[in-house]
């Protein structure tokens, strides 16, 4: 094992966040961590990725963790850790646009920007990420992972999975 | 466990995260006790869904309580090698989950306390104990919206879920008062801007059931005499049931792991 690094300068952080870009959501695998908006940043000094769940009981948080340690051994930074950091929290307002557009694409209503400051009661309708409608109509509040709803579509009748606005 | 002198600041913190962890333990630990039985589907992945958070929750809290012990304890050892008098949950979360209307009633006074709770607690001077209650606040709100939710549901529904869920309630509102209490542990940790008062968060949680309660046709909430306990590890039988499956694993198998 190759001497701790005291430090981390810009290329190795670019190298980590492209490796890292290439991590899936073990759940949601259309979608990368880093467009998920789970993955925080590097710290430069002392070396550390930082990681934040989407929620407190997230199974994935282990699968996640795996993930990231076998992509960082895999670049080459075997002495990088990884620590899990709560604050500021995540909310849906950290997943990025490319990664909204691939959540659609995959079937999951992503949540607007800015729809973390409200419920789901509230909320506009999920657009339903097949045709488009609006005429659409809340399940379950919960679905089948902690991070989505279920909802249906009232004109196509496909039901389709939301991500909770959060 | 000795009973921690509130004297010693780090044995009352130790305490009071106990008392904040075990409550999302146990409770989530019941609600797994639904999964594969609720009515449908629908119900099934919400009460699971809710245990899980409670259960990360729980984690969480154990976890620091665990750093602030000194002892190398962690979470996990704190939720499966503890028995039954060294938990200081209350005793409305040990109670066992009879049918939904009785979840539902257990499950809605508890998120709307627990809400109130972390709200406040989101700014603790404690900063451990802040960034989990600002984590988990977002949560605990879908759970009491989801609770109160099925409260009208089943109040203003048909003759059947509404003599359920006035049954369910009942069961309950003698473990109310208890989620109220201060003691000599948790006084000086408030005075420190560490613990919320809660006491001060009675009016709160009495405006909030009595709408929920109208809405849902319901009679308004009662007052028997309460039963405590809880918080100083005087629990029901009920809790010893809960444990005994939820800890065979790594007391017979002592260092499993996956």
């Amino acid at each position: 094992m190759p001497p701790a690094i005291a430090s981390l300068d810009g290329a190795a952080e670019s190298r980590i966040m492209a490796a890292l870009a290439q991590v899936p959501d073990p759940e949601i695998p259309v979608i990368s961590i880093v467009d998920l908006g789970i993955v925080r940043g590097v710290r430069r000094a002392p070396p550390a990725i930082l990681i934040t769940p989407t929620y407190t009981g997230c199974p994935a948080t282990h699968a996640i963790n795996a993930a990231v340690r076998t992509a960082l051994d895999e670049a080459g930074f075997v002495d990088v850790p990884i620590e899990q950091t709560l604050s500021p929290p995540w909310t849906t307002d950290w997943i990025s646009e490319q990664g909204r557009a691939q959540l659609r694409a995959y079937g999951i209503a992503p949540p607007p920007p800015g729809a973390a400051a409200h419920t789901l009661r509230d909320a506009d309708p999920a657009e339903c990420p097949r045709c488009g409608s609006l005429d659409t109509q809340e399940v379950s509040r919960f679905g089948s992972t902690p991070c989505k709803a279920l909802w249906r579509c009232l004109s196509c009748h496909e039901p389709f999975d939301r991500f909770k606005c959060h | 466990m000795a009973a921690p002198s509130p004297s010693r600041p780090d044995a009352a913190l130790f305490d009071y995260l106990l008392r904040l962890g075990d409550d999302s333990l146990i409770l989530g630990q019941r609600l797994t006790e639904w999964c594969g039985h609720a009515p449908t589907l629908e119900v099934d992945l919400s009460l699971a869904n809710i245990g899980l958070d409670l259960i990360g929750q729980a984690t969480l809290f154990l976890g620091v309580a665990g750093e602030v012990e000194g002892r190398g304890r962690d979470a996990d050892a704190l939720a499966f090698h503890r028995d039954a008098h060294a938990f200081r949950n209350c005793l409305l979360v040990e109670q066992p989950n009879g049918d939904f209307a009785r979840t539902i009633a257990r499950q809605w006074l508890f998120s709307t306390w627990q809400l109130a709770l972390l709200e406040g607690l989101s700014t603790s001077a404690e900063r451990r104990i802040a960034e989990i209650a600002e984590k988990a606040v977002k949560e605990v709100r879908y759970h009491a919206d989801l609770a109160a939710d099925w409260v009208v549901r089943l109040g203003d529904g048909t003759e059947e879920s509404r003599r359920r869920m006035i049954d369910g309630l009942d069961w309950h509102w003698r473990f109310v008062d208890e989620l109220f209490d201060g003691d000599p542990i948790e006084q000086p940790l408030v005075e420190a801007g560490i613990a919320v008062d809660r006491a001060a968060l009675r009016p709160g949680f009495d405006a909030t059931v009595g709408a929920v309660l109208e809405a849902a046709t319901l009679p308004a909430a009662a007052r028997p005499r309460p039963i405590k306990g809880g918080r100083v590890g005087h629990h029901s039988e009920h809790l010893g049931h809960l444990l005994a499956p939820m800890q065979y694993l790594p007391r017979a198998y002592p260092g499993a792991v996956w």
